[in-house]
């Protein structure tokens, strides 16, 4: 019976690792669910669904030669996860600052005590070795409503860090 | 009054252009009765394209009104509707009736100015903004066989663009 796992695939990038893959998968008769898939730093980052009729060895008898001939890093996850589970988000914050160590953890930490719940965090580091800023977009849901993420965030922009809170509203039509 | 059946994409009939309507009758006003009926038993839904519902004639309803906190002009009955002026481009997160279980971001003007006909033939202009402006356009792409996934962007470069200074 099919099954979904999350197969995580990190390796210096090259061209034609999605391509490859993503051939190796279709050829074995898996199917693709929800991807992230995108370069971080020198690397090449894939985390996605993938639905197979078989368990997680013959999964990475599929998925590991492939990738190891690109010198991929390859690891398979069953899980019990299904498709049109989205989670909608309700907040989308963005912030931004220079780059020193400790931003992430102390932003996240006050919105996750102020009720955020994550759904999609993407961060980055721009400017230059020597003037680095770090840029991050989070979109989450407000459990325990926007003042209380909006509080949280004025204590942290005292702290040096520009963060901005836009509330996502969704057209539905 | 009966509720009508929403197609769904991939329907290829989603992508037709709808004509104009000629004729402000009895029928036309009990199709619109039924579109209302089909869009308000949506969850959530804040207005509806006659194409949706595979009527492909320049009609379509909104109703944002009960979303709080916002600028609208009430229910609106749209019949060829034209936008005749524009401005303010802004994003904002969009779903579809016809595209279940999907939502992303589309770039569309903030502000328009708009030349339609009621049901009833009277010929109207209205201004708006906001999230009324938004419906009204994600409707009128529906006219001309165009969903919002025709106009997705990216989510990386939506607000911050990278620039190296020397
Ligand atoms: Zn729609």
């Amino acid at each position: 019976m099919a099954h979904w796992y999350i197969v995580s695939v990190v390796g210096k990038d090259r061209s034609g690792i999605v391509a490859h893959l993503s051939s190796a998968l279709f050829e074995n008769g898996c199917d693709l669910g929800e991807a992230s898939m995108m370069r971080l730093g020198d690397c090449f980052t894939i985390m996605m669904m993938v639905r197979h009729d078989g368990n997680t060895h013959s999964l990475l008898q599929v998925v590991q030669p492939v990738a190891e001939s690109m010198g991929l890093h390859v690891h398979v996850d069953k899980v019990d996860a299904h498709l049109h589970r989205h989670l909608e988000p309700d907040v989308h914050i963005t912030v931004h600052g220079a780059d020193r160590p400790g931003i992430v953890a102390q932003v996240t930490g006050a919105l996750c005590e102020a009720g955020l719940n994550i759904v999609n965090l993407e961060s980055d580091v721009g400017g230059s070795d020597a003037k680095p800023i770090y840029v991050m977009h989070i979109d989450g849901i407000a459990t325990a409503g926007v003042p209380a993420l909006e509080s949280a965030l004025a204590i942290v922009s005292k702290q040096g860090v520009q963060a901005k809170l836009n509330p996502i509203e969704i057209m539905i039509a | 009054m009966a509720k009508l059946e929403i197609l769904t994409y991939p329907d290829e009939r989603l992508k037709q252009v709808s004509e104009s309507v000629e004729v402000f009758d009895q029928a036309l006003r009990d199709f619109i009765a039924d579109l209302e009926e089909t869009m308000r038993a949506g969850p959530g839904g804040v207005g509806i394209a006659a194409p949706q519902v595979g009527c492909f004639q320049r009609i379509a309803i909104v109703d944002v009104s009960s979303k709080p906190k916002i600028e609208h002009h009430g229910r609106l009955v749209l019949i060829n509707p034209e936008i005749v002026e524009y401005a303010d481009f802004v994003k904002g997160r969009e779903g579809c009736m016809s595209v279940p279980d999907y939502t992303g971001n589309v770039m569309r003007p903030d502000r328009i100015t708009l030349e339609y006909f009621d049901e009833h033939g009277a010929q109207h202009t209205l201004q708006t903004s906001g999230f009324e402006a938004r419906a009204i356009q994600h409707e009128m792409d529906h006219l001309e066989g165009l969903l919002f996934l025709d106009r997705l962007v990216s989510r990386r470069n939506d607000l911050f663009r990278r620039k190296v200074y020397q």
